[in-house]
C-alpha cells in the first residue's frame, strides 16, 4: 500500500491541488485536458502491456465527451459526479460489447479492427442531425454538489476533480498490475498457449481489459467535454485515436505515473509548436515522436528505472 | 501405493476427414505410474495426449479422470481437475525471468478461476512465490532464479516447462518429448531431475519419447503406438522385446534381451 511510488503519487496530487489556484489560467486547462487524456493513454499502457495497440481508441473517448454532452441537452442531469459515472458505464458497455469481436484478434488485425468500429461512430456522428452533426454541440455547465461555480472558478473546479480521478485512476490501475488478471500482460504478449494450459482463458482476460481501457477513455472523454465545453465528430476521428497512441509510446508501457507526465509533455509541446510554427508544428511533433523511439524505445517511464539501475551499480 | 485408476480411456478414436489419427484406444493407468509412450512420427501418440488434455476433441469414444468423464471438455478446465501437460517445444514467457515465470503459473493455479478471483488475488501471492521457490529447488534450476527465460539453455527451459505445469499439483502430467532438443549426454541427467521430482510429488506421468534408452530406464510401462492404435502395452521389457514393436519402431538392431541395459535405438 505505501510503496514509494504511491507516497510520491499521493504527495504528487496534493502538491497539484494546491498549487492550482496559483498557476496561470493557461496552464490549468492545458494540464485539465492533458490529465483528461492521460486517463485514455493509462487503457491504452493497459492493453499494450499485453501487445495490443488499438488505433480507435477514440470510440470510446467519444462515447463518454457525448453521453455527457447528450444528457445535457436532452435531459435535466447537471451533477458532474453523476454524468461522469453515465459516461463511465456507458462506454465500458460500448466496450463490453465490441470486446467480444476485438478480443479474439491480436496485432494488426485487433489494431484495424478498433480503428474501423471507430470511424462507424465517427460516420454516425457526421451524418445524424440530432448528434449535432459535424458542427457537434456545446456541453452544459455542470453542477458540483448543487452548486454552480462562477466564470473562472469553473477552470479551477475542473482541474481539482481532473487531478483527484487521474490520482484515484492511477492507484487502481497500480494495484490492477499486481493482481493475477493486472499482472498478466506480458505473458498474453509472450505465451498464451501456455495461459490457457495453465487453466485461463486469454481472451476473457484481454475482453476485461478493453472493458478497463474503455471506461478510462470514456471518462476522458467525458472530462475533456466538460473541460472544453463542446463536442464533435473529431473526438472520434482516427487522428485523435493517433494522438493517444502517440503519447502512449512517448510515455512507455512501464509506468502509470508516465502516462500523465507524458500526456502533459505532449499537450505542452504542441500549445508551444502551434504558437512558434503556426503552419508547420506537425513536423516539430513528429521530430519528436521520431527521436522518442530511436533514443527512448520503452518510453518516459524507462527514465525513472534507468537512474535507479545507475543508482543501484554504483552502490557497494 | 494405491492402485486406484486415475486414467481410463475406452475405444478412442480421432478422425480428421478421412484420415484416421487415432483408433481404438483403451488404456487404463494406475495412480502413479510412469508411463512411457513411443511409436513413429504421426503413429498417434500427440494425437492421443492432445485428447486426454482436450486439446483435440475424441470423434468416438471416451476419456475418465478419477471417476469423472471428461471426454470433449476444454483444455482449461480439463487443467482445473489436475491434468497438466509439458510441451515439445518449451512453452515459458521469455520476457520474464525464472522465477518470474514459476510465480505467474503459480499464482494462475492458486487463484480462482473467475473474473473476480483473478483481481483480487494477488500476482506475488505469498502461497504462489513459496510453491515457486520450491519448484527452482525441485527442479534444481534455482541458481537461473533471477535469468531471464528467453536467454536459457534449452535443458533448463525443459526444466522450467515442466516445473510450470507441476506448481499446480496436477496428478496427473503428460510430458510431449521431454528430451527433445536435448544433447545425448544431457538426456539422462535430464530425466533424472525430472522423474524424481514428480515421484516425490506422486504425480502419475505419460511421456512420449523416441530415445528407447530413456524409456527403458525410466518408464514403469511403455505403450507402443502404431498407426493410430496400441500395438503392445507392457513392461519395458515385454513392450521393447515385442519383434512387431523392434520391427515398427525401435528397429531391429535392438536385441531381444538388450533391453534395460545398454540398448539404444
Amino acid at each position: 500500500m505505501w510503496t514509494r511510488t504511491n507516497v510520491l503519487g499521493l504527495l504528487a496530487f496534493v502538491a497539484l491541488e494546491i498549487a492550482a489556484p496559483a498557476l496561470p489560467a493557461w496552464l490549468v486547462s492545458l494540464a485539465t485536458i492533458a490529465f483528461a487524456n492521460a486517463l485514455v493513454v493509462l487503457g491504452l499502457v493497459i492493453l499494450w502491456r499485453a501487445g495490443l495497440v488499438p488505433f480507435g481508441q477514440a470510440l470510446f473517448y467519444a462515447t463518454g465527451a457525448y453521453a455527457v454532452a447528450l444528457l445535457g441537452r436532452y435531459t435535466g442531469i447537471r451533477d458532474v459526479f453523476l454524468l461522469l459515472a453515465i459516461a463511465a458505464v456507458a462506454s465500458g458497455c460500448v466496450a463490453f460489447l465490441v470486446g467480444f469481436l476485438l478480443a479474439r484478434y491480436r496485432e494488426i488485425f485487433f489494431a484495424m479492427l478498433s480503428l474501423a468500429l471507430s470511424m462507424i461512430l465517427y460516420g454516425v456522428l457526421v451524418k445524424t442531425e440530432t448528434l449535432g452533426s459535424t458542427d457537434g454541440f456545446h456541453v452544459e455547465a455542470a453542477t458540483f454538489f448543487g452548486h454552480t461555480p462562477q466564470e473562472g472558478g469553473r477552470e479551477l473546479a475542473m482541474f481539482w476533480l481532473v487531478v483527484a480521478i487521474s490520482a484515484l485512476a492511477a492507484f487502481l490501475v497500480s494495484l490492477y498490475f499486481r493482481t493475477v488478471a493486472g499482472a498478466l500482460a506480458v505473458p498474453v504478449r509472450d505465451n498464451e498457449i501456455r495461459i490457457e494450459f495453465l487453466g485461463l482463458s486469454v481472451d476473457r482476460l484481454i475482453h476485461f481489459k478493453l472493458v478497463l481501457a474503455g471506461t478510462l477513455a470514456g471518462v476522458g472523454g467525458a472530462l475533456a467535454a466538460f473541460s472544453v465545453g463542446h463536442v464533435d465528430p473529431n473526438m472520434s476521428y482516427w487522428t485523435t485515436s493517433g494522438g493517444f497512441v502517440f503519447v502512449t509510446i512517448l510515455a512507455g508501457a512501464g509506468s502509470v505515473a508516465a502516462a500523465f507526465v507524458a500526456s502533459f509533455l505532449f499537450e505542452l509541446i504542441r500549445s508551444i509548436a502551434v504558437d512558434i510554427l503556426p503552419g508547420t508544428w506537425q513536423i516539430f511533433l513528429g521530430s519528436v515522436l521520431l527521436l522518442t523511439i530511436l533514443f527512448l524505445p520503452e518510453g518516459l517511464g524507462s527514465l525513472a528505472t534507468r537512474f535507479k539501475r545507475r543508482g543501484q551499480a554504483k552502490a557497494p | 501405493m494405491t492402485t486406484s485408476t486415475i486414467l481410463s480411456v475406452r475405444d478412442l478414436e480421432k478422425t480428421f476427414g478421412s484420415l484416421v489419427a487415432a483408433r481404438d484406444i483403451t488404456v487404463s493407468v494406475p495412480a502413479e505410474q510412469t508411463v512411457g509412450v513411443i511409436g513413429a512420427n504421426g503413429a498417434g501418440k500427440t494425437t492421443f495426449i492432445n485428447m486426454i488434455t482436450g486439446h483435440l476433441k475424441p470423434s468416438r469414444g471416451s476419456i475418465w479422470f478419477e471417476d469423472r468423464e471428461i471426454t470433449g471438455m476444454p483444455s482449461r478446465e480439463i487443467t482445473r481437475l489436475g491434468i497438466s501437460r509439458s510441451f515439445q517445444v518449451a512453452q515459458i514467457f521469455p520476457s520474464l525471468t525464472v522465477f518470474e515465470n514459476l510465480c505467474a503459473a503459480a499464482a494462475i493455479a492458486r487463484g480462482s478461476k473467475g473474473l473476480l478471483g483473478q483481481l483480487t488475488t494477488p500476482i506475488r501471492l505469498p502461497a504462489a512465490v513459496a510453491e515457486a521457490n520450491a519448484a527452482l529447488e525441485l527442479f534444481q534450476i534455482d541458481h537461473f532464479r533471477d535469468t531471464l527465460a528467453s536467454t536459457l539453455p534449452q535443458g533448463v527451459r525443459k526444466l522450467l516447462d515442466i516445473g510450470m505445469a507441476v506448481v499446480g499439483w496436477p496428478r496427473l502430467l503428460l510430458l510431449d518429448e521431454p528430451t527433445s532438443g536435448i544433447s545425448i549426454e544431457e538426456k539422462i541427467d535430464l530425466m533424472n531431475v525430472v522423474m524424481s521430482a514428480l515421484k516425490s510429488r506422486k504425480i502419475t506421468v505419460l511421456f512420449v519419447e523416441h530415445d528407447m534408452e530413456i524409456v527403458a530406464r525410466f518408464a514403469d510401462r511403455v505403450l507402443a503406438f502404431y498407426d493410430g492404435t496400441v500395438i503392445a502395452d507392457g513392461t519395458p521389457q515385454e513392450t521393447l522385446g515385442n519383434p512387431q514393436v523392434q520391427e515398427l519402431i525401435s528397429g531391429s538392431r535392438l536385441a531381444p534381451g538388450a533391453v534395460g541395459s545398454t540398448a539404444h535405438a
